[in-house]
């Protein structure tokens, strides 16, 4: 936890009630998400209990496995949750623009992409397992199961997957984006609590919060005295309506909640590189949606020693992206850095536009940029600095000493003999520089799958889907 | 423990031709360039191209130095990125040529480059190659140059800290090739039956650091110091003024270890007082005219054989910030790997901390930290570790199919602190 969370923390304990660590929204909030609360039997690793779910808050859709170690219910009950969220994701594959591409063809994007909000990191776990146990299973052979189960399975293991990716807004979980914004005065542990977080956010804390009677858990797992004095009986009694009558008392306060925290977010302005970041999101919807089309086979089980590392090149990639981006589009986020001295802000006090470098042709335009600051700048000379009031603009530090850092600009003040009317700051400015620049480096080619070295165990062996998947141990 | 370092050096060598791969583990100091460059020369009389992988330029730019210097007659390729400045020492070397593309070499006997400039080279297959630093390179920059070469063999230091990310990778702990393990990790379990070879002796800690080091951070393979007690002489030439500072460098040139203890609080990560400590300890090491005897004859302790380590880079900029002498190098773990001082100035990772996490229980932090020196380490710390470790047992979820690692850093801490205990001021 960095410095400045740890005191909006002790802030928020003080004061009763969260503090803001964020001055602008940084994931991406559709226009009509699909919210998705599901909830899991206790016990059980993946065997889904119910869930609620839609785009209108007004009108949930609940889905109940009246008995969860049924498979044929279970099943069913994924045929419905398909019934339900293929046609919103498939909604979003119609309206497309075609995006050109230096060195390679162009390709359809998707002008929206679905976003399924779920409640916590659990609920993200949950989607990736019910995937997991939904993308191998076939409607022919040996246990069949509905057509439109394995295929659900797919997007479910996509949208599991795509929540890890850094900066992603296909699948959010409510919790880690409400702590994205707030820091509480409760420990991270607690924050996983929706309710708990949202008191804190909205009213101050509450002893509510940690009643299961008055908020039950956001799921996927239940409250354990629900389910010994609530659903065990409901099951025996083999009354479909009364189970699913209990699990509408589970689901319901949460389901309220989600929308509470849709609206929290709506609440804040977009960062500048959130539409960026949504952008990728939606290429890779559509990257997926070809995938399918084109009939490749399901999601491996696990991934092959060279997916996993250009998934991990990609992720990393992206992280380093993600948090470069936030510090330039939020004030907040930048000051961690002016804390931690990877960058500074302050007045201008000298400049000198018409610097130049170098003689004849060789001759450079550097203009030279004096700002007072206080804070700690632990950056040497030489080191290359951009600036989110010039985004584009790149700068070198000349020297720094006595609250005082001189800059020269290196490019991005244009072209000609004099620096571009606006690109050289005024004396007067405020102006923050920082050392985090988000630079495109290309990663290096990884071999081709078939083309694993010994080193990492030779190529994998390719998979053919057989009866052997449907015998696959499941509880 | 078995064998003298040269019969390891020739079972390796005689290793090479019948394995694809070679692993020989080596312990901080345990002469690992030197193997490098024995086995460099022996492949290359043999007529056949060898590439060589390091992990940084620091490491490639030595490894040229230290080729050229015991084998003149050698040629050495040095491969570069674009911004790379090579130092004035290689370019005053005759046999070696530097250059962006293999074609720029000319035809060297070795082309050596760090691992993230090989992972762009293509279209080439050596018959041998030597991966320095294997413990330290990811299993995924391995993936992308394993398929430059035939067979390899690959030297490092398994105590010292694993790879990282900035992302969690616990989506792929448990398969073999997790792109987060190191390359070493990574080769020996798909290639079990791989020999490995390790070196017995550490020529770089003194007497009275090998075993505590090898005793916390190589609990079974273990390794033996080169020199014997009173072999290395750490003497102040001035008197002392009987401050705690004074005391605790008395008390590290006669033992080889002393722990500066600070009153228990819990701090910020840049603790103030620490950092002054730690600054102050440096300071007076220089003015107190150290001086060094040991089997390489007696040199005075200037500021370039002293280094000061922490754990964060903040730590670091602020231990500079309270005025260490602008010669001695003050670095993270990380960036001090592989180095070598005569007396090293350490802030205790868990220094002042309310919590242990894995970061800073990490066994090959603070083995790095601990085994740089020839003569003497110094650390500074904040009382109340041993409660603090006791109050953290390590929690960490186990993961299926990932291999128990050794030596687990909460004991290894442990081991570390009880020894460090008995050299208190």
């Amino acid at each position: 936890m960095s410095l400045l969370t740890s005191l909006a923390r002790l802030r928020a304990l003080d004061e009763g009630i969260a503090q803001p660590i964020a001055t602008v929204r940084h994931c991406h909030l559709a226009a009509r998400p699909m919210v998705f609360v599901p909830l899991k039997l206790s016990g059980e690793a993946a065997a889904p209990l119910a869930a609620m779910l839609g785009t209108d808050r007004d009108r949930p859709r609940l889905l109940v496995v009246t008995q969860p170690r049924n498979r044929d219910l279970r099943f069913a009950w994924a045929a419905e949750l398909a019934g339900v969220l293929l046609p919103y994701v498939e909604g979003f594959l119609h309206r497309t623009e075609t995006v050109e591409r230096r060195n390679a063809d162009p390709y359809e994007r998707a002008v929206d992409a679905p976003q399924i909000v779920v409640p916590n990191q659990a609920g993200v776990g949950f989607v990736r397992l019910l995937g997991r146990s939904m993308r191998f299973r076939r409607a022919d052979g040996p246990w069949p199961v509905p057509e439109s189960v394995p295929l659900l399975g797919r997007w479910l293991t996509y949208f599991g997957e795509r929540a890890a990716y850094p900066g992603s807004s296909l699948m959010p979980a409510m919790t880690e984006e409400l702590g994205r914004h707030w820091a509480s005065g409760q420990s991270g542990l607690e924050d996983a609590n929706l309710a708990a977080l949202l008191a804190w956010i909205t009213t101050g804390p509450s002893d509510d919060a940690e009643d299961p009677l008055i908020w039950p858990p956001a799921g996927p797992a239940t409250d354990p005295g629900f389910d010994a004095e609530v659903l065990a009986p409901a099951m025996e009694s083999g009354s479909p309506e009364r189970v699913t009558e209990a699990l509408r008392t589970q689901l319901e306060p949460t389901w309220g909640l989600m929308w509470q925290a849709i609206d929290l977010l709506a609440g804040l302005e977009a960062g500048a590189g959130v539409a960026s970041r949504w952008e990728q999101d939606r290429g890779s919807f559509s990257g997926m949606a070809a995938h399918i089309a084109e009939g490749a086979p399901p999601q491996p089980r696990r991934d092959g020693a060279v997916a996993a590392a250009a998934k991990l090149a990609r992720m990393e990639r992206a992280q380093a992206a993600y948090d470069v981006q936030r510090a330039y589009d939020d004030p907040l986020v930048m000051a961690e850095y002016r804390l931690t001295g990877e960058a500074f802000a302050g007045e201008v006090v000298d400049t000198d536009p018409g610097n130049t470098e170098g003689e004849g042709r060789s001759r450079k335009l550097r203009p030279i940029v004096v700002i007072k600051t206080d804070d700690p700048v632990r950056l040497a000379p030489g080191a290359s600095l951009g600036t989110p009031q010039r985004r584009g603009q790149g700068a070198e530090l000349v020297s720094a000493g006595d609250g005082l850092v001189t800059v020269k600009i290196t490019k991005g003040m244009g072209r000609g003999r004099t620096a571009a009317p606006g690109a050289v700051p005024e004396i007067g400015e405020r102006v923050c520089y920082t050392s985090l620049t988000d630079e495109f480096q290309g990663s290096p080619a990884l071999p081709d799958a078939e083309a694993t070295p010994w080193t990492h165990g030779g190529p994998p062996q390719e998979y053919v889907p057989d009866d052997e998947d449907a015998q696959e141990e499941w509880s | 423990m078995t064998g003298s370092p040269e019969q390891v050096i020739r079972n390796v060598l005689a290793d090479l031709p019948r394995h694809r791969g070679v692993v020989v583990d080596s312990p901080p100091g345990a002469g690992k360039s030197t193997l490098v460059v024995r086995a460099a020369a022996h492949i290359a009389a043999t007529g056949e191209p060898l590439m060589i992988v390091a992990q940084t330029n620091e490491q490639v730019d030595d490894l040229v130095t230290r080729i050229c210097a015991g084998h003149p007659r050698l040629t050495v390729g040095r491969l570069s990125a674009g911004g790379y400045v090579p130092p004035l020492r290689l370019l005053e070397l005759p046999g070696v040529r530097v250059g962006t593309r293999v074609q720029d070499l000319g035809d060297p006997d070795i082309v050596i480059a760090t691992a993230d400039k090989w992972a762009w080279i293509g279209g080439r297959v050596w018959p041998w190659a030597i991966v320095d630093e294997a413990y330290q390179m990811r299993s995924d920059k391995l993936l992308r140059i394993a398929g430059l070469f035939e067979r390899a063999l690959f030297v490092g230091d398994p105590g010292q800290l694993d790879p990282f990310s900035i992302v969690d990778g616990d989506r792929w702990s448990g398969l073999s090739w997790d792109p987060l393990q190191s390359a070493v990790s990574v080769l020996l379990r798909h290639n079990p039956d791989l020999p490995v070879h390790r070196l017995p002796v550490s020529w770089r800690l003194p007497a009275s650091a090998a075993p505590v080091v090898s005793r916390a951070f190589y609990p079974f393979t273990g390794f033996r110091s080169g020199t014997s007690e009173g072999d290395r002489r750490l003497e102040l030439a001035t008197g002392g003024m009987g401050t705690p500072h004074d005391r605790a460098l008395e008390e590290a040139a006669r033992s080889g270890w002393a722990l500066l203890e600070l009153p228990n609080r819990h701090t910020v990560r840049t603790d103030g007082e620490a950092v002054q400590a730690v600054a102050l300890l440096a300071g007076r090491l220089l003015q107190r005219g150290a001086v060094a005897s040991s089997e390489q004859g007696e040199r005075p302790v200037t500021a370039d054989r002293v280094a000061v380590g922490a754990a964060h880079r903040d730590q670091v900029a602020a231990i500079r910030a309270a005025g260490v002498p602008p010669e001695i190098t003050v670095d993270t773990a990380n960036r001090l790997q592989g180095r070598e001082y005569d007396v090293t100035i350490v802030l205790h990772p868990l220094s002042g901390r309310r919590d242990a996490t894995a970061f800073h229980l990490e066994s090959g932090r603070l083995c790095v930290l601990a085994s740089r020196h020839r003569h003497a380490c110094v650390v500074v710390a904040r009382a109340g570790i041993a409660d603090l470790l006791d109050a953290h047992p390590s929690a960490e979820p186990v993961q299926l199919g990932v291999p128990v690692k050794f030596p687990d850093g909460w004991e290894a801490n442990q081991s570390v602190l009880d020894h460090l205990s008995r050299h208190r001021v």
